[in-house]
C-alpha cells in the first residue's frame, strides 16, 4: 500500500509511559502534557507531507527513555 | 419436562446450592451442542459482565485460532460491590456455570477450564468446588477444570488484569489498543466470559436460541440477574426478563418507588433520574439516554439522599481501586475525587472544584491503560446532569441537609496503600 493512502497517529502506551514528558519536549507540536506531566497527544493524524510533523513524532519515538511511543498506520478506506 | 419462563438462571434458588442429581432433575443431563455458536447467535446472548458484546462472535473469535491449548474462563470475581449476581447464581446452580463452561469449552475446542472466584469469598469457592468434585466423581470431563483464587479487588475482574493474574500472577490489566483483542496464557489463547454468560449457555445448550428469545426485547432478548440495593427494605437479587421497566423491577425488588434517581449497571455506570423510571432495562433503549443495563447492578438513591454525596463515596474508592499503572489514572482519579469532596463541602473552593472536575474528566477519558478510568468519568458525568441543580447548590455554598453522608452507594472499606495485594 502507498503511503499516501494511510493516516498516521502517535499512540502511546500509558502503562508503559513514565510521564517524564520528554515526547512532549521533542515534539511540541503534536504532545502536549496534563497537569501530571502525562502526554496527551493530539488527535489529528500526522502529516506525512508537512515533513516537520511527522519527523518530530519520530523523534519523539526514538527518544522515549521507556519505548512507550510508536506510530500507528491506519490504511485509508476511501 | 418444559422450560421454565421465569426464573431461569436462578431456578431452585435457596441457601442450598443444586447438587448434580437435583440440578439433572431440573434441567436434564448436559450434552454439548454441536451447532452451539449458532444457536447462541440466534439466540442473541450477550455478556452479562457489562460490556454486553454478543457471547457467539467472541467465541468464533477463539474457536478460530489455531493453538494446541486454549482457555475458557469462567469470571466470577465480581468485584463490583454492589453485585451479588454471581454470588447468588454459586450458590443456588453452580451446575449450570460448569455447564455452560463445557459447553463453550467443547465449541471452541479448549483444553482448558478456569474458573475464577475472589478468594475473600469462601463459600462461593466452596459451592464451585463442591459442584466440581461431584462432577469428576461422575468420570472424566474431557477437559482439565481448575478453579483459581486471585485476590478479590475490582479491577482484578477486569478480564485482562484477571488473565494476566492467571499467566503471571499479577491482578494488572494489560494494554489492548485494538479490540476486540485475543487475550493469552503463555500462548494459549484465552475466551473469558462472565459466570452469568456460561450460565446462560448451560441453558441454550439445552434449550436453544427460541425458548431464550421467548422473553426480553428484539435487540435483547432473554433474561438477566440483577442486584437490588440502597433505598431498599433489604439487598436482593432477581432475575428479571430484560426489557421490564425500571419501576416494576424496583417494585418487585421492593425498593423505593419513588426515588430522585438509580444508579445503573455498576460503579463505572451512570445515574439515571426518576422521570426514566418508565424506562425498559434493555440497552437499546439505556444507551440513548447515557446508560445500560451492566453488570445489572441498580443502586436506589432516595429523595432523601445527597446525590453528590454518594458520587463522591462511589469515585474515592474507584480511585483507590485504580491499578495505578497509569497517570491519568492513578492521578486523575484522586483529583476527581478530591474536587468532589470539596464541592460536598460547599465551601469557598466548591464552584472552582465544579468546573475542574468537568475539564479533569475531558483530560483523563480514553486515556488508561484498561478502561477502569472511563467508567468513573461516565459516573460523573452522569451525576452532574442527573444531580445538576445540587451541584449548582453546593457550588454556591449551600450544600443541603444531608450532604456529608452517604448511605446508599455503599464501598468497602478503604484499605491502607501499604496492604494493597496485587499477586
Ligand atoms: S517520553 Fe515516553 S515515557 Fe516519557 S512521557 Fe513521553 S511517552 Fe511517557
Ligand atoms: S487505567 Fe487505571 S486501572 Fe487501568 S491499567 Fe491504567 S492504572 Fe490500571
Amino acid at each position: 500500500m502507498k503511503r499516501r493512502h494511510e493516516k498516521l497517529f502517535l499512540r502511546v502506551d500509558p502503562i508503559l509511559c513514565d510521564g517524564f514528558g520528554h515526547c512532549a519536549e521533542l515534539a511540541p507540536d503534536i504532545v502536549d502534557v496534563d497537569e501530571w506531566g502525562y502526554p496527551i497527544i493530539k488527535d489529528a493524524p500526522l502529516d506525512a507531507r508537512r515533513d516537520a510533523s511527522l519527523a518530530s513524532a519520530n523523534l519523539a519515538v526514538r527518544g522515549c527513555p521507556r519505548q512507550a511511543l510508536w506510530i500507528e498506520r491506519i490504511a485509508n478506506t476511501n | 419436562m418444559s422450560a421454565p419462563v421465569l426464573p431461569r438462571v436462578l431456578q431452585g434458588a435457596t441457601d442450598r446450592p443444586l447438587t448434580l442429581a437435583q440440578h439433572e432433575a431440573m434441567w436434564g443431563q448436559w450434552r454439548p451442542r454441536r451447532d452451539l455458536l449458532d444457536e447462541l447467535d440466534r439466540a442473541g446472548l450477550t455478556g452479562r459482565g457489562g460490556a454486553a458484546f454478543p457471547t457467539a462472535t467472541k467465541a468464533r473469535l477463539l474457536r478460530d485460532q489455531h493453538a494446541r491449548k486454549k482457555f475458557v474462563v469462567v469470571n466470577a470475581m465480581e468485584g463490583e460491590p454492589a453485585s451479588h449476581k454471581d454470588a447468588t447464581i454459586a450458590q443456588s446452580n453452580p451446575h449450570l456455570v460448569l455447564d455452560g463452561a463445557l459447553s463453550l469449552a467443547t465449541a471452541i475446542g479448549a483444553s482448558h477450564i478456569a474458573l475464577c472466584v475472589a478468594r475473600e469469598k469462601a463459600s462461593m469457592v466452596n459451592h464451585f468446588e463442591r459442584a466440581l468434585r461431584e462432577r469428576e466423581r461422575r468420570g472424566s470431563l474431557g477437559v482439565v477444570v481448575e478453579i483459581h483464587t486471585p485476590p478479590g479487588r475490582y479491577i482484578a475482574g477486569e478480564e485482562s488484569a484477571l488473565v494476566h493474574w492467571l499467566d503471571d500472577n499479577e491482578t494488572l490489566p494489560q494494554y489492548r489498543p485494538q479490540r476486540p483483542s485475543i487475550l493469552r496464557i503463555g500462548r494459549a489463547p484465552v475466551l473469558v466470559d462472565n459466570a452469568e454468560t456460561h450460565a446462560h449457555v448451560g441453558l441454550i445448550t439445552r434449550w436453544g436460541a427460541e425458548w431464550f428469545r421467548s422473553i426480553g426485547t428484539a435487540q435483547s432478548p432473554g433474561s438477566m440477574v440483577v442486584s437490588v440495593s440502597g433505598a431498599v427494605t433489604r439487598p436482593v437479587v432477581l432475575e428479571i426478563a430484560l426489557g421490564t421497566p425500571l419501576a416494576e423491577v424496583l417494585a418487585a425488588a421492593r425498593a423505593d418507588t419513588d426515588p430522585q434517581a438509580v444508579l445503573l449497571g455498576g460503579y463505572g455506570g451512570s445515574f439515571l433520574s426518576a422521570e426514566h423510571l418508565s424506562t425498559p432495562m434493555a440497552n437499546e433503549v439505556l444507551r440513548p439516554l447515557g446508560a445500560s443495563v451492566g453488570a445489572g447492578v441498580i443502586v436506589v438513591i432516595p429523595r432523601a439522599a445527597c446525590g453528590i454525596t454518594e458520587t463522591h463515596n462511589i469515585v474515592r474508592w474507584m480511585a483507590h481501586e485504580s491499578a495505578r499503572q497509569c497517570g491519568p489514572c492513578a492521578f486523575g482519579l484522586p483529583a476527581l475525587a478530591e474536587d468532589l469532596a470539596q464541592l460536598v463541602t460547599g465551601g469557598r473552593d466548591a464552584a472552582a472544584a465544579l468546573t475542574r472536575m468537568s475539564e479533569r474528566s475531558d483530560v483523563i477519558e480514553g486515556r488508561g491503560g484498561c478502561r477502569h478510568p472511563d467508567g468513573v468519568v461516565r459516573l460523573l458525568r452522569s451525576a452532574l446532569q442527573v444531580f445538576a441543580a445540587d451541584a449548582h447548590r453546593h457550588a454556591a455554598g449551600q450544600p443541603c441537609a444531608y450532604a456529608g453522608r452517604s448511605r446508599f452507594a455503599t464501598v468497602p472499606r478503604l484499605e491502607l496503600e501499604n496492604d494493597l495485594v496485587w499477586e
